[in-house]
């Protein structure tokens, strides 16, 4: 306990991790503060106003198809413009008054059970980046510092003391999710509330919603192990960061623009991206539009691939697994020079 | 009466290899003795690279050694390690310390860690002098301050045994002053100090034994003053009224029995069993001494001579050129 209470204090008494705290949630805070500027209350009012707007389109719309026909029908009879008229002007017909939807001429609203989850998505990935960043530096700026050392001369039982660290770091970060994701729901109820509404959300709503949060936790925790786990490895942050950047974006862009260019179908299921999307939407649809899936009714449809929050789980726990036994292994083997 | 003599650290045929890709094998220590007893400061002297620091991290447990026995106050480590070292302190290099924290911090946090009283920080920055400047941070402070960080770290836990790895680098004459007088407090409260220093005037002044080590192998062991007297010539500095006397003068010591060396301004004198015969022997031939001295030996050169690491002029000494004794 001892060490956890140490370990607990020197995780917060870090610079870098009151930082990366204070950014966190300011890009959090602004978020949702941006939702809630672009959003509006829709109300009678504002569907009167869009239903005003709507009829007004379609006039300008049918206003436009006569004085066309008319262009067409002098043109026609001149003997000009060939080319650029239908041939029979009755052709050029304005929409209905239905195909103008007064929805359209809405303000944007947020509706808390469409429009909630994705933010989740947002949360999970902006706080995965913090447990990333705050896990490797926790880890390599000890080992860079010589804190790592001291401390074994005190605790010199090297798995204990690592993997006390990284439970520290996993305790912090699920009672910062917690906390985030609470704030973050009420924030954003509220924000339903005043500039949109809360209408159908339901037990089996709510309960999307936190299955969708936990898989958001999932991905933290996945972040914070891979983060500290690669710092412990090359015993530097720089390594855990330099892997990142090399995986996310050199290997990223790199593989993505090679598979394309050798036109391998569905390149993007070898992009890690693509298993982010589908670990925290729950599925993600891929389509080849330059083939045909033929229906019954011998129709084409472009092909599907089809990636699963499943697949995508095993996937990352493999690599978060890899990672964490590479650090364990080098933590025991290694020797502290 | 048979006294029982305690060592706090005994360590027998220590081996370890370091492997490179690039450089291959190479061994740090080659099968290495030394014994420490409690009550005393011991001094582990060694030349740069000979493998006083590989020696004090496999103390520590911070490096597997490849083979040979380590016992540190009656515990075999490094399996017995985590039992024996809330009474072990040790630093080992230079100080390394996170530099935003403050040394309250660093000291705090090593205590909780350690399950020491939080009250023993105060403690111990006061006797290592940073009571004042305990609240600033670490990366402000200068390489002797680390230093005494360092030292006040490794005395937090009240050790039965303090390893101290160089702990006057960067300390002003004062504070090597402190540190000597805090180490003969240490030792007179019950502490057993093991102290690698490359200040040899300084480990002569405070250390009770010795242990020289050389590419990876003990060369000299035992209190200092043995180890002083073993490498002593027992001779005797001869200088006369005028230089132009000293190759008669080396001819008639020469011819009564005495083994002479001369050098430009003296003869060294050995094989003679009391002064006066020198005088006597000399004066018999009209020669006449301005000065008679014996020739004492301090534990810089008898390091220098153990290791092989003496300058020579001329040539450069690189890091590995030192002696190796046989297995």
């Amino acid at each position: 306990m001892s060490l956890l209470r140490a370990e607990r204090r020197r995780l917060f008494k870090r610079r870098f991790t009151r930082y990366m705290l204070v950014l966190v949630l300011l890009v959090l805070g602004a978020v949702a503060v941006g939702t809630f500027a672009t959003n509006h209350k829709i109300g009678p009012e504002q569907i009167a106003a869009a239903q005003r707007q709507a009829d007004q389109e379609y006039q300008q719309q049918a206003r436009w198809a006569q004085q066309e026909r008319a262009a067409c029908e002098q043109a026609k009879a001149a003997g000009i413009a060939e080319g650029r008229y239908p041939a029979d002007c009755s052709m050029i017909t304005g929409p209905t008054r239905d195909q103008i939807d007064p929805e359209w001429y809405l303000p944007e609203t947020f509706a808390f059970r469409k429009d909630f989850e994705p933010t989740l998505t947002i949360l999970a990935g902006i706080l995965a980046l913090f447990a990333f960043v705050v896990g490797a530096s926790y880890v390599g700026a000890e080992w860079h510092t010589g804190g790592m050392m001291n401390l074994l001369l005190w605790r010199p039982r090297r798995l204990p003391v690592l993997l006390t660290k990284l439970g520290t770091l996993l305790a912090a970060l699920f009672g910062l999710y917690v906390g985030v994701a609470a704030a973050w729901t009420a924030a954003f109820w509220g924000i339903a509330t005043l500039r949109g509404n809360t209408d159908q959300v339901t037990s089996g709503v709510w309960q999307s919603f936190a299955l969708t949060g936990l898989r958001g936790f999932g991905l933290v925790v996945a972040a914070a192990v891979i983060g500290f786990g690669l710092a412990s490895v090359g015993r530097h942050t720089a390594l855990a960061l330099g892997a990142a950047v090399g995986v996310g974006v050199v290997g990223q862009i790199g593989v993505g623009i090679a598979l394309e260019l050798f036109d391998v179908q569905f390149f993007e299921r070898w992009l890690w991206p693509s298993y982010l999307r589908a670990w925290m939407d729950k599925q993600l649809v891929l389509r080849d539009y330059d083939s045909c899936d033929f229906s019954l009714a011998g129709e084409c449809r472009p092909q599907e691939f089809i990636m699963t929050w499943q697949q995508s789980g095993v996937l990352f726990a493999v690599a978060t697994a890899a990672v964490l036994v590479a650090a364990v292994w080098t933590m025991r083997r290694r020797d502290i020079t | 009466m048979v006294t029982r003599v305690t060592s706090v650290l005994e360590i027998e045929g220590l081996r370890k290899t370091y492997r490179t890709l690039r450089r291959g094998p190479r061994q740090a220590l080659d099968g290495f003795d030394m014994t420490v007893e409690a009550g005393q400061v011991h001094g582990f002297l060694g030349p740069n690279g000979s493998g006083k620091t590989t020696t004090l991290r496999t103390l520590l447990g911070l490096i597997r050694p490849n083979g040979g026995r380590m016992r540190i106050l009656g515990h075999e480590v490094p399996a017995g390690l985590p039992q024996v070292a809330g009474e072990v302190g040790a630093i080992v290099e230079s100080p390394q310390f996170f530099p935003h924290f403050s040394a309250r911090d660093t000291l705090s946090l090593l205590a909780d860690a350690g399950r020491v009283p939080q009250q023993r920080v105060g403690e111990v920055l006061e006797l290592v002098g940073l009571r004042d400047r305990a609240k600033d941070r670490v990366k402000t402070y200068s390489l002797g301050m680390k230093q005494r960080l360092a030292v006040a770290s490794a005395l937090l836990k009240q050790p039965r045994l303090l390893i101290l790895d160089e702990p006057a680098n960067g300390l002003d004459p004062g504070g090597i002053r402190e540190m000597r007088d805090l180490m003969r407090n240490l030792v007179a409260s019950g502490m057993t100090v093991v102290l690698s220093s490359h200040i040899l005037g300084e480990v002569q002044q405070i250390c009770d034994s010795v242990t020289i080590i050389s590419r990876g192998r003990r060369v000299a062991a035992g209190p200092v003053a043995e180890v002083l007297a073993q490498h002593s010539s027992g001779g005797l500095r001869v200088r006369l009224e005028a230089v132009t006397d000293l190759p008669a003068a080396a001819a008639a010591l020469t011819a009564a029995g005495a083994q002479v060396t001369t050098h430009p301004d003296h003869l060294l004198v050995t094989g003679v069993d009391k002064p006066a015969w020198v005088t006597r022997t000399l004066a018999e031939q009209d020669l006449y001494l301005a000065e008679l001295a014996p020739v004492t030996v301090d534990l810089e050169s008898v390091f220098l001579e153990l290791t092989g690491t003496a300058p020579t002029a001329g040539t450069s000494r690189q890091v590995d050129d030192s002696v190796a004794v046989a297995a």
